[in-house]
C-alpha cells in the first residue's frame, strides 16, 4: 500500500474509519444480522465473503443507513451514522442530515443504478452540485478527471444504456468518487457482469486500493480478495465467523463453515 | 445442400416455389437464385375491396348529400364568434390541465407519503371526485354562492379578517375552471402515482446513497423517468378534457359547443354547425397529439440506444434519398450534361 511510508507500519495504531458495533437487523421475523462487529482502518481494504443470505449486503446497507439498525451502532470517522448523541440519549437524524452524512460514504450497487435519463457526465455532476453545492464548472472538471481515471473520458456525453455493463459499473464507481467519500462500499460490484467484463471493474477497484482508499467490498471473487484485501471477513447466518489477513482466512481457515464455503467456491 | 449433383429431374421440394415450371432451367443447388412467388391472400383482398367501396360511398355521401350544407360550414368555421369560442375552449383546457396536474401531482405524493393522514386525505379526495359526474360537480360550483355566500381569510374556526362575496370572486369561468380542475386532479393523481411507482426503486436508492436532497430526488431523478409512463395516459386525459370542456355549456359559458348551439338555435342549421364544432375539435386534438409525440420523445432520452428520427427528419432523409436516386438515374443517360449545364 502506498500509505505505508507515511503511516505507522503497525496497522493497529491506524485510525478506525468504520466501526460496526453489535449490529442486529431484522426484516419481520427474519433476523438477518445477529450481532456483527467490524472495524475498518483508514486506507484499508476489507473484503466480506459468505454464502448468499449470510447478511453481507444488509450489513453494507446499514453502514450508509439505507437500512436502519435494530440494535447496536455504526460510526464512520468517529461520527454515529443516522443518530446524534446528546445528553445520554440518541436522537434519530432527520432525513436531510442523513443525506448529508451519506455524501461521505460512497456506495456502488450490484446493478449500477445509474440514472438512465442523464448522460454519464450529468450522472457524475448531479450529487456534487445538488448535495455539496459545488459550482457546476468545478464539478464537471472533477467528473472528467474521474472518467479519465476509470478509462472512460470519451464517454462523457453517452447515456448509460449505450455502455456495456463493465463500463456502466466503472461510471458508477466514478460517480461515487465524485463526492470524495471517506469510505467506499461495494455491494457485489461484478455479480451482474458477463465474465469477460469482470476484470475491467476489478482493475479499477485494485487501482483505488493502491492509492489508499478505504473500502469495504462484498464479493464472490476469491482471487480478488487474496490480491487486494488487507482483511478478509467471512460471514454466515448474520454473524462474522472469522476474519483476518487473506492468507490466514483463505488458506488456513480455522472454522468448519469457512472451510466448507471455500471448498465450494475455490 | 441435399443435392450433391445438379440432377435434371426436379425434386418434389423444388417444384412448389417454382409453381409448375421448375424444369425450364436446370435445378440449381442454391434456392436463393429461384424466383419467389408471393403467397395469395384472397380473403384479405376481398375485405380490402369491400371496405374501399364502403369508404368511397361514405366520402361521396359527405360531398354530395345537401344536408351537410358545406357552404354554411364554410361561412361559420372561421367566423369571429366561433374563433372566439375556440379560444375560450382552449383557455379552459389549458387552465384545467395545468392546475389539475399540479394538484394531481401533490395528491399523488400525498398518497405515496408515509403519513397515514395524508394518504387517507388523498385517497378520499380521489374517491369522491372520481365518483361525481363532472356535469353534476360543475352545476354545484355554479351554485357555490348558495352553499357559501362569502369566502374569507382568518383563523380556522376563529375570527375572519377579510371576506368577499363568493360570486364576485369566482364568476362563471372561474367556477368552470375550478370544476374541471378538481375533476381532472383526481385522475391526474392516479396517473402520476402510476408513473412514479413504475420507476425502478434502485433509482431512489442510488439518489439517496449519493445524498441528493429529497425534493431534488423527485424533480430530477424520479419525475423525468416517471414521465415515460405518465405521458401516454396524460395525453389521453388532456384530449378527453379538451372535449370534456363542452360539458360546461350547462353554465352558459361561451365555449365552442355552447356557441354552436346558440347559432343553430337561431338559424336552424344544426348539421353544418355541428360539423363546425367537430372540425375544430378534430384540429385541436390533432395538434395535441403532435405535441404529445414530441414531448414523449423528449422524455425518451437515454431510453433507446439510437433514438428514432422525428417525422421531419424522416421527410428530409426521404427527400435526400430521392434526390440522390434521381441524380444517379440522370447521370448514365446523359453523362455529359453536368458539364454543359454548369452555367
Amino acid at each position: 500500500m502506498s500509505a505505508v511510508t507515511s503511516e505507522p507500519t503497525d496497522p493497529v495504531t491506524r485510525q478506525v474509519m468504520v466501526d460496526v458495533h453489535g449490529v442486529h437487523k431484522s426484516f419481520g421475523p427474519l433476523e438477518v444480522l445477529r450481532g456483527v462487529d467490524l472495524r475498518v482502518r483508514t486506507g484499508e481494504v476489507t473484503v466480506i465473503l459468505g454464502p448468499s443470505g449470510s447478511g453481507k449486503s444488509t450489513l453494507l446497507r446499514t453502514i450508509n443507513h439505507l437500512e436502519k439498525v435494530g440494535q447496536g451502532w455504526i460510526a464512520i470517522d468517529g461520527e454515529l451514522v443516522g443518530y446524534r448523541r446528546s445528553g445520554g440519549k440518541l436522537y434519530e437524524l432527520k432525513e436531510k442530515d442523513v443525506l448529508k452524512q451519506r455524501t461521505g460514504i460512497g456506495f456502488v450497487f450490484q446493478n449500477f443504478n445509474l440514472f438512465p435519463h442523464l448522460t454519464v457526465l450529468e450522472n457524475l455532476v448531479e450529487a456534487p452540485v445538488s448535495a455539496l453545492r459545488r459550482p457546476r464548472r468545478e464539478a464537471e472538471a472533477t467528473a472528467r478527471r474521474l472518467l479519465a481515471r476509470v478509462g472512460l473520458e470519451d464517454k462523457a456525453d453517452a447515456y448509460p444504456r449505450q455502455l456495456s455493463g463493465g463500463q456502466q459499473q466503472r461510471v458508477a464507481i466514478a460517480r461515487a468518487l465524485a463526492l470524495e467519500p471517506k469510505v467506499l462500499l461495494f455491494d457485489e460490484p461484478t455479480s451482474a457482469l458477463d465474465p469477460e467484463l469482470v476484470g475491467e471493474v476489478l482493475d479499477v477497484i485494485k487501482d483505488l486500493a493502491r492509492t489508499g482508499t478505504t473500502m469495504i467490498v462484498v464479493t464472490h471473487e476469491i482471487g480478488f480478495a487474496r490480491e487486494v484485501a488487507d482483511t478478509v471477513v467471512f460471514m454466515d447466518s448474520g454473524v462474522v465467523v472469522e476474519q483476518g489477513p487473506p492468507a490466514a482466512v483463505l488458506d488456513a481457515p480455522r472454522h468448519e463453515r469457512t472451510r466448507a464455503f471455500l471448498s465450494k467456491v475455490l | 445442400m441435399g443435392l450433391p449433383t445438379g440432377s435434371t429431374a426436379a425434386p418434389p421440394g423444388a417444384s412448389s416455389p417454382g409453381r409448375g415450371r421448375p424444369s425450364a432451367a436446370p435445378v440449381p443447388d442454391d434456392p436463393g437464385s429461384l424466383k419467389v412467388v408471393p403467397a395469395r391472400h384472397y380473403a384479405r383482398w376481398t375485405a380490402t375491396v369491400a371496405v374501399a367501396v364502403l369508404a368511397a360511398q361514405f366520402v361521396h355521401g359527405m360531398a354530395t348529400n345537401p344536408v351537410w350544407e358545406w357552404a354554411v360550414f364554410g361561412d361559420y368555421v372561421l367566423s369571429e364568434t366561433i374563433v372566439r369560442a375556440v379560444w375560450v375552449t382552449l383557455q379552459l383546457t389549458a387552465y384545467a390541465t395545468v392546475l389539475g396536474f399540479l394538484l394531481g401531482t401533490v395528491l399523488a405524493f400525498m398518497r405515496l407519503s408515509r403519513s397515514p393522514l395524508l394518504q387517507t386525505v388523498a385517497w378520499t379526495y380521489i374517491w369522491i371526485f372520481r365518483s361525481i359526474p363532472m356535469i353534476v360537480q360543475l352545476v354545484f360550483w355554479f351554485n357555490l354562492s348558495a352553499l357559501y355566500k362569502e369566502l374569507g381569510v382568518g383563523v380556522p374556526f376563529g375570527p375572519v379578517f377579510w371576506s368577499v362575496d363568493s360570486n364576485s370572486l369566482i364568476g362563471t369561468i372561474g367556477a368552470a375552471v375550478i370544476g374541471l380542475t378538481l375533476h381532472q386532479a383526481a385522475y391526474a393523481a392516479e396517473i402520476v402515482r402510476g408513473g412514479v411507482v413504475s420507476v425502478d426503486p434502485g433509482q431512489l436508492e442510488a439518489a439517496a446513497a449519493l445524498g441528493i436532497p429529497r425534493l431534488r430526488q423527485i424533480r430530477r431523478i424520479v419525475l423525468p423517468q416517471a414521465m415515460r409512463a405518465i405521458l401516454p395516459t396524460a395525453g389521453n386525459e388532456i384530449i378527453g378534457l379538451l372535449k370534456g370542456t363542452s360539458v360546461v355549456y350547462v353554465m352558459s359559458i361561451g365555449e365552442l359547443f355552447y356557441q354552436v348551439q346558440v347559432i343553430y338555435g337561431r338559424n336552424g342549421r344544426v348539421i353544418p354547425l355541428l360539423l363546425v364544432a367537430t372540425a375544430w375539435y378534430v384540429v385541436l386534438t390533432s395538434l395535441l397529439s403532435v405535441a404529445q409525440y414530441y414531448v414523449e420523445r423528449h422524455y425518451a432520452r437515454g431510453a433507446d440506444r439510437t433514438p428514432p428520427p422525428t417525422p421531419l427528419q424522416r421527410a428530409c432523409r426521404l427527400i435526400r434519398t430521392l434526390r440522390a436516386a434521381a441524380a444517379q438515374r440522370e447521370q448514365p443517360v446523359v453523362p455529359l450534361k453536368p458539364l454543359g449545364g454548369s452555367r
